[in-house]
């Protein structure tokens, strides 16, 4: 028997359905290419909050800021292409706010390490005591594992299924 | 919390199917061509075989997992992280009504040498537990000829991230985890790596879609990348999740591919709530005062984010931390 696996992109997916006698807002239920549409080009939308913790939608298009953050953090390509250009960091550099991105003025000076580029299905370590961008040409979407930080952007009520009809 | 110091024991073996029977604590365990029984002193259960052994291999290699492992409605294990409870009926509303709920603390050892042995006694060669159906054979029967080879396979766990030197490999033909057949359709690439001179080593990624599309289990998630505490678990999922799981804190599923079916219940009731149906980038949190079973028609890709921080547990419990995770404002 051959088998079709279905996997979503930014101009074609299809959203689940929730259907309970609960409060939806507890679930937050929403699809990252959903919200990569309605996205900025590099606002870090939260989709996942577990306390400090949360995972973000970027909309990879064009040339990202630098960013940094004061642990690893982890990016999944869903579609398209991100290529992950990197500077390594003196420890006076590294940001020592308490987590999450933190956009930087420019670039950074200091050495620069490589790039990863990736595609989807690819996850990339994004290292503490590194700085990194994004580059895409074309509308991407990734998801970043990291911490709650100045860059996230919540838009839960926008986001999330509510009941009836979605707000966005 | 009474702490019993109990372990199991070896109570007779059937003459007519050759399997052995068990107790550990209150609690016995014997098992016939088609199904487990569970007697205790105030009542006594029955559970479809091959769904009690699914269950019980992942209760023990998951650790016990967090929070609740529920076998059906009515039995099941609850992690307190270093002992466990082994109950029936304490979170069925009928049982509680009629009385007949029962609950024993072991430590947490006893409970997985205890599962251990009755896997292994009650698992015969040419069926595995971890695997979907359709890729094993059946436990219906007498007991057969005995399996050698291990168990469990362990719940592979990266300390930062798979593949770094020092850390947990990703599956590949070497590591012999071919491509599953229902992802065979999809073409793996590698991602592009280059490190400037001096940074050798340093820059770091994989294809997680064909480390999950890898994996030789179902249900049974690994960690794949770790910040802080946030854990970052992957896992291919084929046919239904073999336990009802009641965390004991919020969890998040990304689906990644595919589609699973997900009915939820309150956790302490077993009173329906609903259904979720996840689709390929759909993003669901689960709250802590649920539980949810999973049914995947096509074997799918999905990522759990668990926040691992120790005591986390009795901060939820107590009321401190609210039972969902996003506040809306």
């Amino acid at each position: 028997m051959a088998y079709r696996t279905k996997l979503g992109r930014l101009d074609c997916y299809e959203k689940g359905e929730i259907v309970l006698e609960d409060d939806l807002r507890k679930y937050a239920f929403s699809n990252i290419f959903e919200v990569a549409g309605a996205s900025a080009p590099f606002e870090r939308v939260a989709v996942v909050q577990n306390l400090d913790y949360v995972a973000e939608v970027v909309r990879s298009e064009g040339t990202s800021p630098w960013y940094a953050a004061p642990h690893d953090e982890f990016a999944i390509v869903m579609d398209g292409e991100v290529t992950f250009q990197f500077i390594k960091l003196e420890a006076d550099q590294v940001p020592s706010h308490e987590g999450g991105a933190l956009r930087l003025g420019g670039e950074p000076n200091g050495p620069r390490m490589g790039l990863v580029g990736a595609r989807r299905g690819h996850q990339v370590l994004l290292p503490h005591g590194a700085a990194y961008r994004l580059v895409s040409e074309q509308p991407s979407v990734a998801l970043i594992q990291t911490v709650e930080g100045p860059e996230t952007v919540k838009r839960w009520t926008d986001i999330c299924e509510l009941g009836g009809e979605t707000a966005q | 919390m009474t702490v019993l110091d109990h372990t199991i024991t070896r109570v007779s073996v059937d003459e007519v199917t050759g399997y052995t029977s068990f107790k550990l604590g209150s609690f016995e365990f014997r098992r016939d061509e088609y199904f487990a029984h569970i007697t205790w002193p105030k009542g006594s259960h029955i559970i479809e075989i091959d769904r009690f052994l699914r269950a019980m291999v992942r209760d023990i290699g998951w650790g016990f997992f967090y929070g609740w492992i529920f076998f059906d409605d009515v039995f099941g294990t609850t992690n307190h992280y270093g002992t466990v409870d082994v109950f029936a009926g304490s979170y069925d509303r009928g049982c509680k009504e009629a009385g007949i709920d029962f609950l024993e603390t072991f430590s947490a050892q006893a409970v997985s040498e205890a599962f251990e042995a009755i896997s292994r006694d009650w698992i015969s060669n040419g069926y595995d537990p971890l695997n979907a159906p359709l890729e094993t054979g059946t436990p219906i029967g007498p007991k057969g000829e005995e399996r050698t080879d291990p168990l469990l396979r362990a719940f592979i766990a990266a300390d930062r991230m798979l593949g770094l030197e020092g850390d947990k490999p990703v599956r590949s033909d070497e590591t012999g985890h071919p491509v599953n057949r229902a992802f065979a359709d999809l073409t793996f690439d590698t991602p592009d790596i280059v490190c400037e001179h001096g940074f050798e080593g340093q820059l770091h990624a994989i294809n997680l879609f064909d480390h999950i599309a890898r994996s030789d289990v179902t249900w049974n998630p690994s960690i794949s990348a770790v910040t802080r505490a946030n854990i970052c678990c992957v896992t291919s999922e084929e046919h239904m999740l073999p336990v009802i799981h009641g965390n004991d804190r919020n969890e998040w599923f990304i689906q990644l591919s595919d589609e699973i079916h997900w009915q939820i219940a309150d956790k302490n009731s077993g009173q329906p709530r609903g259904r979720i149906v996840m689709k390929a980038g759909d993003v669901c949190a689960m709250p802590a005062d649920i539980r949810h079973q999973g049914f995947a028609p096509k074997r799918a890709m999905l990522m759990v984010l668990e926040n691992g921080t120790p005591g986390l547990e009795a901060r939820y419990a107590s009321g401190e931390l609210k039972p969902y995770p996003v506040d809306f404002g």
